[in-house]
Formats: structure tokens, C-alpha cells, sequence
């Protein structure tokens, strides 16, 4: 008897320790990592008087829907999301049309440029951005450019290393034996690429499209650098510029920043899976 | 013969299929990759204001550069971003990673909550942590205050700038938290086992089992973390520039927000001392390059790869 009492004890500090301490943990950290956006949306809700008391309030006492109609108003919400769309559809369309081309001709393709191609492309991951920043701006200036969207595109069309190397990684997977008999029967590279490699890697694609729609809907050096006239701005300009013109109306800064994230949350809830698989492969594959 | 000339001709053609499936690559790497890597050389030893054309002028630029405060300012706020800032964003993504990897009830909400602020616009979050930091009305303080803790002025104080920028890169170390739980996941159950039966305590297990096994994963975010950190451009640009108009390029308080990438915009894109900025932007690719190559030399000491 006095054994049996001994180990229940011991199992109830075992059910704490695996049971009860990772989900006390796990709620401390989901609150530090929550409460920043709860202050987004609170403060994005507060008049101007019960932004600045202290001690601050969490749930605003007069809930101002107010500021969100004020930030539509003031900021051409929908011209900057057309402007960003453009350029973010521009780029999904072109980096998923060449990255899938080059990643196929490094991975399935036996010609002699094969296995020298790729291990360049990797290796130009490692220059930084700022290395070829300029002579691609005097470029683009001197192409009459500049203040264009072209820059921001075109860059696409010659396809990222980033998503040729995630492709690849996905394009070997797939058997030769199952591109061979196609082969046999006499389909050209095209045929092949379009009907039977592209459709089973349509997951990889959909991770291709949705980080380059991330990366171009938050790119912010990029138009910094090219557009200049306001009605050409993106989301990210546009939310700059704001800042610059109300730097103390916290309320419409953070209600401008709330609709300029929602978008990218809602993408996320409809593609989790894409997105959590894609960080993984390019994340430990060094 | 007739055999010998249709194979010759068949990989002739498999030749020009490969080379024109690359093509985009090729053609995309010729002009935005290798011509302006050969013009960037070219404009660091040249005098280039963009209006006339670039003056040869030697070394020039980079002797200015060694005798330049602000460059060396700039460099030191860098270093401090990269060997602060990037240990601190993999052991928070670790440890975040190691909480989820418990078998919880709920995970996939956990995992939604840490990772969502790292998708969070960049613009959008440095204003959302502009105004979390506020000194006077910001929640961080407003709370320290609650807890008679000090309240620094974040970032105003030019001591603490710099460690601002790091906790608000600490809230979006979610991309980070899902490498290594996948790579948390992938080690292999028999170890733990075998360990268990020996008595291993857990903090053995992770520090004997689990650490080594993730290891080449960690060194990889390592690198990718040190290279990212070199090149911190957009959120220092928006904290340090706010309030002073679109294309104002500001340092922040004394200058403890200008980082490289910053004052190499400024010389470009503010002073138009494109030649200059080139040769920051060598020595840049030189640095990261060397500490690249010196992370790499120190992998084999604690980098250990699936079977040995």
C-alpha cells in the first residue's frame, strides 16, 4: 500500500511535468507573441484622447470603426493594393514560368550544362543585393525605367535561385523511369515538362507562388528605389508616406498597418500547408 | 554508323533543349547578375555621380572609406546586429521549436500564433513596434511601469536602439521556429529510447541526442541569419527615418541605427556618391564572404552529419 501511494505521487508530478508545464509554457509565450497584435487592433480602435491614457486601456471604451473609414479616405487604399497586385502577379507569373524552366533543365535534362549551371546558381545566393544594386539602377535609368514598374518585374523573368533550388530539390524526387517512357513514345522536353512533370509538382509550385507573392506584397527597398510619384505607390510606400504625414495619430497609423497585414493573414489561413512545407525544404537543405 | 549519327544527334538536341529551358536563367544572370558585378567593380574605383560619367580614380573610394567615421560607425552598429542579434533569433526560434515539439493538444493553434508575426509586412510591424516602444505611451513601458521595472527610452536612447530593433526581430522568429521543428521531427525516436533506458535526464538527451542532430540545420540558419543581419536595411530605415518624410535617410539617435546598408543607400541614393557606395558594397560582399568561410572552417568541429 504505502508503494502504490508513492507512485501515484510520482505519476502526478510525471502528468504536471508532460501534461500541464508544456501547455503553461506554451500559453506564456502564445501571449508575448499575441499581445502585439491585440495592441495593433486596440489601439487601431481607440479615439485619439484614449490612445494616449495611461494607464492605457486594452478594450477601447468607444470602439471607433471611425479611424478605418478615416485611413480609406485619406490613404487610396485600393489604388496602393492595385498598384502592389500588379507587381506581385507580374513577379508570381514570371518566377513560376522560369524557375520551373531552369530548375527542369538542372535536374532532368542530361546536356553538358547541367551539372555546372547549377552549382553557380547557388553560389550567386551569396552576393548581396547591394553589390548589384547599382549598375542595375543606372541601368534601368538609363532605359528610361526608372519610376516604372518594369524594374520590379522584369528581374522575375530571369527566375530567382531561391525557387529554381527549391524546385530542383522537388524535380529530383520524381523518377526518371516515369519521363523516360514518355520519351518513348516520342514527346518532345515541352510535353514532358507541361503534362507529366508540372502537374505532380503543383504543391512546389504553390509554395513558389505564395512566398514570391509575400516577398513582393512586403517589399519595401525595392519601390523605395524605383517609384517616385504617388500614384505608382505600393502598399509598403504608401504606409511610409502616411506615417510621415500623421506621426502621432497612432489610431490611423495602426488601423492603416492592420489593412495593409490582413490580406497576407488571410492567404496564410487558406494555404498553411504550402507555406509551412516550403519553409521546411529551404530552410534545412543547405 | 547510321546508330552512331542518331545518338550524335539526339544529344545535340538534348544539348539545346537543356540550354534553352535555362535560357531565363542565363539571360536573366547576364544582366542582372554579371554585367552589373563588373560595372559594381568598375564604379568602386571611380568617381560616379550618375549625371556624368564615371571618373577613373583608382583606390580612391576606399581610402576615404578607411579614414570615413561614419563608415566605421556604421560597420561596428552592423557587427553588433549580427553577433547579438543572430544568436538570440536562433535560440528563441529554438526554444519555441522545442515547446511545440512536445507532444501538446492544440499545437497547430501554437504553431499559428508564433509564426504568424513573421509574415507580418515589414513596414507594418516597425510601426506597430515604433508604437509599442514608445517611451511615454508605449505598451512595453506602460507595463514595466505597472511592475515598478525601469523604463528605458527605447529608441530614443541611443544605447538602446539597437536592442529595440533585436526584440522586435525576436517577435517574428516564427520562420525560423518551423526549420527546426521539422528538423526537431526528424530525429530519430530509437535515440531517445535508447538514452531513456540508460537514465539519461533530459537536459542530457538534448544536449548529447538532440543538439547534434540538428546540427547541420543550425548551422545553416546560422549563416543565412549572419548574412541577413550584414545586409538590415528596411526596418532601421522606417524606425530610425519616421517622422522625417519619405526619403529622408536618417541614422537615429546618434547615428545607433546607421548600418551598412544604410549609409551605403545614403551615399548612393542621398549624397549620389554612386563610386563610394560600390566600394561599400565590395567590401560588404568581403566580409560576409570571410565570415562565411570562418563559420565554415569552426562546422566540423560541432556540425554533425546524419551517420557518423
Amino acid at each position: 500500500m504505502v508503494h502504490r501511494e508513492g507512485s501515484r505521487d510520482i505519476d502526478g508530478k510525471k502528468i504536471f511535468k508532460k501534461k500541464v508545464l508544456p501547455h503553461i509554457l506554451l500559453i506564456f509565450f502564445s501571449i508575448i507573441f499575441i499581445t502585439p497584435f491585440l495592441w495593433l487592433l486596440s489601439t487601431s480602435l481607440k479615439s485619439m484622447d484614449e490612445v494616449f491614457k495611461v494607464p492605457p486601456t486594452f478594450i477601447p471604451n468607444e470602439i471607433k470603426w471611425d479611424n478605418y473609414v478615416k485611413v480609406f479616405t485619406r490613404i487610396p487604399y485600393i489604388e496602393y493594393v492595385k498598384n502592389t497586385l500588379i507587381i506581385t502577379v507580374a513577379n508570381v507569373i514570371g518566377q513560376l514560368i522560369s524557375s520551373s524552366l531552369v530548375a527542369y533543365s538542372v535536374s532532368k535534362i542530361n546536356w553538358w550544362g547541367k551539372k555546372y549551371l547549377f552549382p553557380i546558381i547557388v553560389a550567386t545566393m551569396m552576393i548581396p543585393y547591394q553589390v548589384t544594386m547599382i549598375p542595375i539602377y543606372i541601368v534601368f535609368q538609363r532605359l528610361g525605367m526608372t519610376g516604372s514598374y518594369w524594374p520590379l518585374i522584369l528581374p522575375a523573368f530571369g527566375g530567382g535561385a531561391f525557387y529554381i533550388f527549391l524546385l530542383r530539390q522537388f524535380f529530383m524526387t520524381i523518377p526518371d523511369s516515369l519521363l523516360e517512357a514518355a520519351t518513348i513514345d516520342g514527346a518532345g522536353e515541352f510535353r514532358i515538362f507541361f503534362s507529366i512533370l508540372l502537374p505532380l509538382v503543383r504543391p512546389v509550385l504553390a509554395t513558389v507562388a505564395i512566398f514570391t507573392f509575400l516577398a513582393n506584397w512586403s517589399d519595401f527597398m525595392g519601390p523605395l528605389l524605383y517609384i517616385n510619384t504617388k500614384e505608382k505607390y505600393t502598399l509598403s510606400l504608401g504606409l511610409q508616406a502616411f506615417v510621415s504625414e500623421h506621426v502621432v495619430e497612432w489610431n490611423l497609423l495602426m488601423a492603416a498597418s492592420a489593412i495593409f497585414t490582413i490580406p497576407i493573414v488571410i492567404i496564410f489561413f487558406f494555404a498553411q500547408k504550402q507555406f509551412i512545407e516550403g519553409i521546411t525544404v529551404t530552410g534545412m537543405k543547405g | 554508323m547510321a546508330k552512331r549519327n542518331n545518338f550524335q544527334k539526339k544529344q545535340t538536341r538534348t544539348n539545346l533543349a537543356g540550354f534553352l529551358f535555362a535560357s531565363p536563367w542565363i539571360i536573366g544572370f547576364i544582366i542582372f547578375g554579371l554585367y552589373p558585378i563588373v560595372m559594381s567593380m568598375y564604379y568602386s574605383l571611380c568617381k560616379f555621380n550618375v549625371f556624368q560619367p564615371p571618373q577613373w580614380i583608382g583606390l580612391q573610394n576606399y581610402k576615404e572609406l578607411f579614414t570615413d567615421e561614419l563608415f566605421y560607425k556604421s560597420l561596428a552598429n552592423t557587427l553588433y546586429m549580427t553577433v547579438v542579434g543572430t544568436p538570440l533569433n536562433l535560440i528563441v526560434g529554438l526554444m519555441t521549436a522545442l515547446l511545440l515539439n512536445m507532444k501538446v493538444k492544440g499545437k497547430s493553434i501554437y504553431r499559428t500564433i508564433f509564426y504568424l508575426p513573421s509574415i507580418v509586412p515589414v513596414v507594418a510591424s516597425s510601426l506597430l513596434w515604433l508604437w509599442i516602444l514608445n517611451p511615454q505611451y508605449g505598451l512595453l513601458n506602460q507595463m514595466l511601469g505597472f511592475l515598478s521595472l525601469p523604463q528605458p527610452n527605447w529608441l530614443s536612447d541611443p544605447a538602446m536602439t539597437k536592442p529595440s530593433l533585436i526584440i522586435m526581430g525576436l517577435w517574428g522568429t516564427g520562420g525560423i521556429m518551423i526549420i527546426f521543428l521539422a528538423a526537431l521531427q526528424d530525429v530519430p525516436r530509437s535515440l531517445y529510447e535508447a538514452a531513456e533506458i540508460d537514465g539519461a535526464s533530459t537536459w542530457r538527451k538534448f544536449i548529447n541526442i538532440t543538439l547534434p542532430s540538428i546540427s547541420p540545420v543550425i548551422f545553416f540558419q546560422l549563416i543565412m541569419g549572419l548574412i541577413n543581419n550584414f545586409q538590415y536595411f528596411t526596418q532601421a530605415y522606417i524606425i530610425a527615418g519616421a517622422g522625417e518624410g519619405l526619403n529622408a535617410v536618417s541614422g537615429g539617435p546618434r547615428n545607433s541605427l546607421l548600418f551598412y546598408a544604410l549609409y551605403l543607400f545614403q551615399n548612393a541614393f542621398g549624397y549620389f556618391k554612386m563610386g563610394k557606395a560600390s566600394a561599400m558594397a565590395w567590401i560588404l560582399f568581403v566580409i560576409v564572404a570571410l565570415v562565411t568561410w570562418l563559420v565554415n572552417k569552426t562546422s566540423d568541429k560541432w556540425v554533425t552529419y546524419g551517420g557518423e
